[in-house]
């Protein structure tokens, strides 16, 4: 068994620091007062939020879930967030759709804390519970996950 | 075997557990400002003389050791991935003792009460006892053991030290234990802030600086090796101050000393290179916290080279205030304006589903009102320094200062509390048990 496998840890860790990129640029259009290039900035950062979680909850947690035969556990709770997050998504659109950046950058701070107790779990422990379970199946996890094509949120 | 069976990534414990340790704590500053306003001056003659021992424990038990009690108990889940077993009870009763043996301590220095001292032991001991017991078990548990799990091991061992000390001086104290009281105190206070203090907030921020503050990782040799060499060079320097072998207590000092530099050094550079470009109150209070860690190593390296300083009682006392009102109470009081309004959001989220419209962080906690309490803070901390130095001029003012920003942070996160009751009381009464 592959104690050192971190295929599946490293490929979406590095799709979590890619969104905190988008995030910085999205709050700093918004700190700057310019509406438009935020409503740009924001937009493919919630789309690339979106494909992130589906790419997870359509491929990583079911066989995670098959394989540990575990389906209350760790991923019920990460769907959980995933859909407090797309919530607070929400309220930034909303916010933003009214022109109201001060709104915008409080739930964007609350999105922010949300975001990253969330990646704190999952890196720290469900990644690397991954690579552990699914060690044999890292490399077709990790195709599949690449194959999801981003749609709309069911 | 299946290990994730018995794990569960739960959500938070219930806001209580943790919001009842952050809204006593500041209140211990502003303690500790009135024991100086007391006092007066001669507070700042000697770090040895009773009153000083009062305000230091007021500060260390009462201010510090009440949130990172209380915030252990809400971030294990997080981090670890373990919750803290029946936390409601566990967290009023470390609370109540906490809460009650700090107040003990204090009066039992400052009345030279040998009966003091014992009701100070039993409250402390058992809190103590409890939250060792609680963190610990859930620590081993942790499924993964990264750099966080491995630095607040090491904390903890710390202490479980500087606890086992500390109630071996209040046996002294309480029922005249055989203690060598001098070097029992040297240690106590070294594992304290730099095992316990230092290594707790090293583990925090592995995870918090990048995170939130958007930077690259720290290095993972830093994290490999920081927490081992902390640890064991306390160990070994703890050895060499019993042995009284001054050369190898001077070379283990000076290693730590340069590790204490490095931590701050990196997590300065860190904090430099942030993606994150919007201002920040927390990554302010990173700065002095920072900051002040650094000037405690120079410090300490500086006053071995020059033996006048050594010898002075105001080195003593301005490393005290850097490590303990510079380094950790910055680091905590920026922590408590994020996490408190945070905890808030969250729960009201959880509870109002969508009944009730919720006020973003930034409502619950403005941040005008931080970065004002923030400058009070800053305030307070140099006018301390400058009152170790001259506490003749400067002793008024400092404790003034204090008692502002204490009472400040305190009503700043009652406000967030009090906003956080009205909204769940505004909810009719079906949908509160739903």
């Amino acid at each position: 068994m592959g104690e050192n496998v971190v295929a599946i840890a490293e490929f979406l860790t590095a799709e979590h620091r890619c969104c905190d990129e988008n995030f910085a640029v999205v709050e700093e259009a918004a700190q700057a007062g310019d509406t438009a290039r935020c409503q740009r900035e924001f937009q493919q950062f919630q789309a690339a939020m979106e494909w992130h979680f589906q790419k997870e909850e359509e491929e990583l947690f079911p066989t995670f879930e098959q394989t540990t035969g575990n389906t209350m556990g760790p991923t019920r709770v990460m769907r959980l967030e995933h859909q407090q997050m797309r919530e607070a998504l929400a309220e930034m659109q909303g916010a933003l759709g009214q022109g109201d950046l001060d709104e915008f950058l409080g739930q964007s701070e609350t999105l922010l804390i949300l975001m990253q107790q969330h990646n704190i779990k999952e890196e720290q422990i469900l990644y690397p519970m991954c690579d552990r379970f699914l060690a044999s199946n890292a490399a077709a996890v990790i195709a599949a996950m690449q194959a999801v094509s981003a749609h709309p949120p069911a | 075997m299946i290990p994730s069976a018995g794990l569960s990534l739960e959500q938070a414990p219930p806001f209580s557990v943790p919001l009842r340790f952050f809204l006593t704590a500041p209140w211990f500053l502003v303690l500790a400002a009135l024991l100086m306003l007391w006092q007066g001056p001669g507070i700042f003659a000697s770090r040895w003389l009773p009153a000083t021992l009062a305000l230091t424990h007021l500060l260390t038990l009462g201010f510090m050791a009440q949130v990172m009690l209380g915030a252990l108990m809400q971030m294990l889940p997080v981090v670890v991935g373990v919750v803290v077993p029946r936390p409601r009870l566990i967290a009023a009763l470390i609370h109540i003792l906490l809460t009650l043996g700090t107040l003990a301590l204090a009066l039992a220095f400052l009345a030279s009460s040998p009966f003091g001292f014992q009701i100070a032991f039993g409250l402390l001991g058992v809190a103590f006892g409890v939250a060792l017991l609680a963190i610990h078990v859930a620590l081993w548990r942790a499924p993964v053991a990264n750099g966080t799990v491995i630095a607040m091991r090491w904390a903890l061992l710390a202490l479980l030290v500087t606890v086992s000390l500390g109630l071996l001086l209040a046996g002294f104290f309480g029922w005249g234990w055989r203690v060598s009281v001098v070097i029992a105190t040297d240690l106590h206070a070294v594992w304290g802030l730099i095992g316990w203090v230092v290594l707790l907030v090293a583990g925090v921020a592995y995870q918090v600086v990048p995170m939130f503050q958007i930077t690259p990782p720290y290095p993972p040799q830093f994290v490999r090796g920081f927490a081992a060499l902390v640890g064991g060079g306390l160990a070994l320097w703890s050895v060499c101050r019993v042995e009284q072998w001054s050369t190898a207590m001077r070379v283990t000092g000076t290693v730590l000393a340069v590790g204490l530099a490095v931590f701050a050094a990196t997590t300065g550079r860190l904090l430099g290179q942030r993606r994150r470009k919007i201002g920040d109150p927390t990554l302010s209070y990173w700065r002095v916290s920072m900051a002040s860690l650094a000037v405690t190593a120079l410090l300490w390296l500086s006053s071995r080279l020059i033996p006048t300083w050594a010898q002075a009682p105001q080195t003593d006392l301005l490393l005290g205030i850097l490590l303990i009102f510079g380094f950790a109470v910055a680091v905590i009081n920026g922590m408590l304006c994020k996490i408190v309004p945070f905890l808030a959001w969250f729960h009201l989220q959880a509870q109002l589903l969508g009944r009730a419209r919720i006020p973003n962080m930034k409502h619950l906690l403005p941040d005008a009102a931080i970065r004002r309490q923030g400058w009070a803070y800053l305030a307070a901390f140099l006018l301390l320094l400058a009152a170790a130095v001259d506490p003749a001029i400067f002793t008024y003012p400092a404790a003034l200062a204090l008692g502002v920003t204490g009472a400040w942070l305190g009503v700043n996160l009652a406000g967030v509390g009090q906003i956080y009751h009205r909204l769940l009381q505004s909810l009719p009464a079906e949908a509160k048990s739903a």
